[in-house]
C-alpha cells in the first residue's frame, strides 16, 4: 500500500488502452483491404481486459489490481460480400470479400479508449504532484 | 506508533489521515483503471470508520500482530474497511466502474489529501519553531 502502487496500476492502464488503440487503429486500416476468399478476408480485433492482481509488497496487506490484456478475439460476424467481377481480386464467381468492419463503432471505440487513457494520465499526473509535495514535507 | 511520543502527540491525527488518503487515492486509481474490465466491481473505502479504526489501533488498543504472511494486519489497509460500491446502473458486462463518479471521488481525494499535507507542514514548522527557540 503506497502512493507508488498508484503509478504501476495507472501504468498497466495505459498500456492495456493503447493495445485498444492500436486495434482500432489495425481494423480502421484493414477496413478495405479486399481478398478472394471469406477464409483469408481481415478480421476485426478487439482485445479483452482483465484485472491483474499484484502482490503487494508487505505480504499482509491486499495487492492492487491493475489490468491486464487477457487476450485478442477477432470478430466472428461473416466478411461483406460483393460482386465485383472485374475486380482483380475476384474468385471464380465474380464475388470479393471485404472485412465486416463497422467504421462507426471503431470510431466511437477510438474515443472511448482515448479517453480513458487521458484519465489515466490526468490521474498519474496529480498523483506524482502528491507524491512530489509530500516528499517536500517540513521543509518549509 | 505509541501515542506516549511526545512528536507523535503533537502531529495528532493528520499522519493517518494522510496514510488512509493514501490507501483512497490507490482504490480509485485501480477503479478508474479498470473501468473498461469486463465484470470488474469498483471498490472504495470508508474514511471515517478506517480512520477511527487506525486512531484506535493506535490509542492503547491491544493491536494484531502480523507475524504470518496470511495475517490480517490492522493498518490502514485492513480490509474490512474497503467496501464495494453500489453501482447507480449496472453495465451489460458486470463492470461497476463509474467514470465520472470516480473522477470526482478522486479530486476530493486528492484536495483532502493535500489538506493533510498542509496541516502536517504547520504542525511540523511550529514543532521547529519550539525546538529552535527563536
Amino acid at each position: 500500500m503506497s502512493l507508488f502502487d498508484i503509478f504501476d496500476v495507472s501504468g498497466s492502464a495505459l498500456s492495456a488502452q493503447s493495445t485498444r488503440l492500436n486495434t482500432v487503429a489495425s481494423n480502421l486500416a484493414n477496413a478495405e483491404v479486399a481478398s478472394n476468399s471469406p477464409d483469408t478476408v481481415y478480421r476485426a480485433r478487439q482485445p479483452v481486459f482483465a484485472a491483474l492482481l499484484r502482490d503487494s509488497a508487505l505480504g499482509s496487506e491486499p495487492g492492487s489490481r491493475g489490468v491486464r490484456v487477457a487476450g485478442i478475439t477477432e470478430s466472428v460476424l461473416p466478411p461483406r460480400v460483393e460482386h465485383l467481377p472485374g475486380h482483380p481480386l475476384a474468385d471464380d464467381n465474380g464475388y470479393v470479400y471485404f472485412p465486416a468492419v463497422n467504421t462507426v463503432e471503431e470510431m466511437a471505440n477510438m474515443m472511448s479508449a482515448s479517453r480513458s487513457y487521458q484519465n489515466n494520465v490526468e490521474m498519474l499526473s496529480t498523483i506524482k504532484q502528491l507524491m512530489l509535495r509530500t516528499l517536500q514535507l517540513g521543509q518549509r | 506508533m505509541t501515542t506516549n511520543n511526545l512528536i507523535d502527540r503533537a502531529l495528532g491525527i493528520m499522519p493517518h489521515a494522510l496514510s488512509v488518503g493514501a490507501r483512497r487515492l490507490e482504490l480509485l486509481a485501480e477503479n478508474m483503471a479498470n473501468s473498461d474490465t469486463p465484470g470488474f466491481k469498483a471498490r472504495d473505502i470508508d474514511f471515517r470508520a478506517t480512520l477511527n479504526q487506525v486512531m484506535q489501533g493506535g490509542a492503547g488498543a491491544e493491536r494484531l500482530r502480523v507475524t504470518q504472511p496470511g495475517h490480517l494486519g490492522d493498518g490502514p489497509g485492513a480490509a474490512d474497511a474497503v467496501r464495494y460500491r453500489v453501482p447507480n446502473q449496472p453495465s451489460l458486462d458486470g463492470n461497476t466502474v463509474d467514470g465520472d463518479l470516480e473522477k470526482a471521488a478522486f479530486s476530493e481525494a486528492a484536495v483532502r489529501y493535500q489538506a493533510s499535507l498542509d496541516f502536517l507542514d504547520s504542525r511540523i514548522s511550529g514543532l521547529r519553531k519550539a525546538l529552535r527557540g527563536e
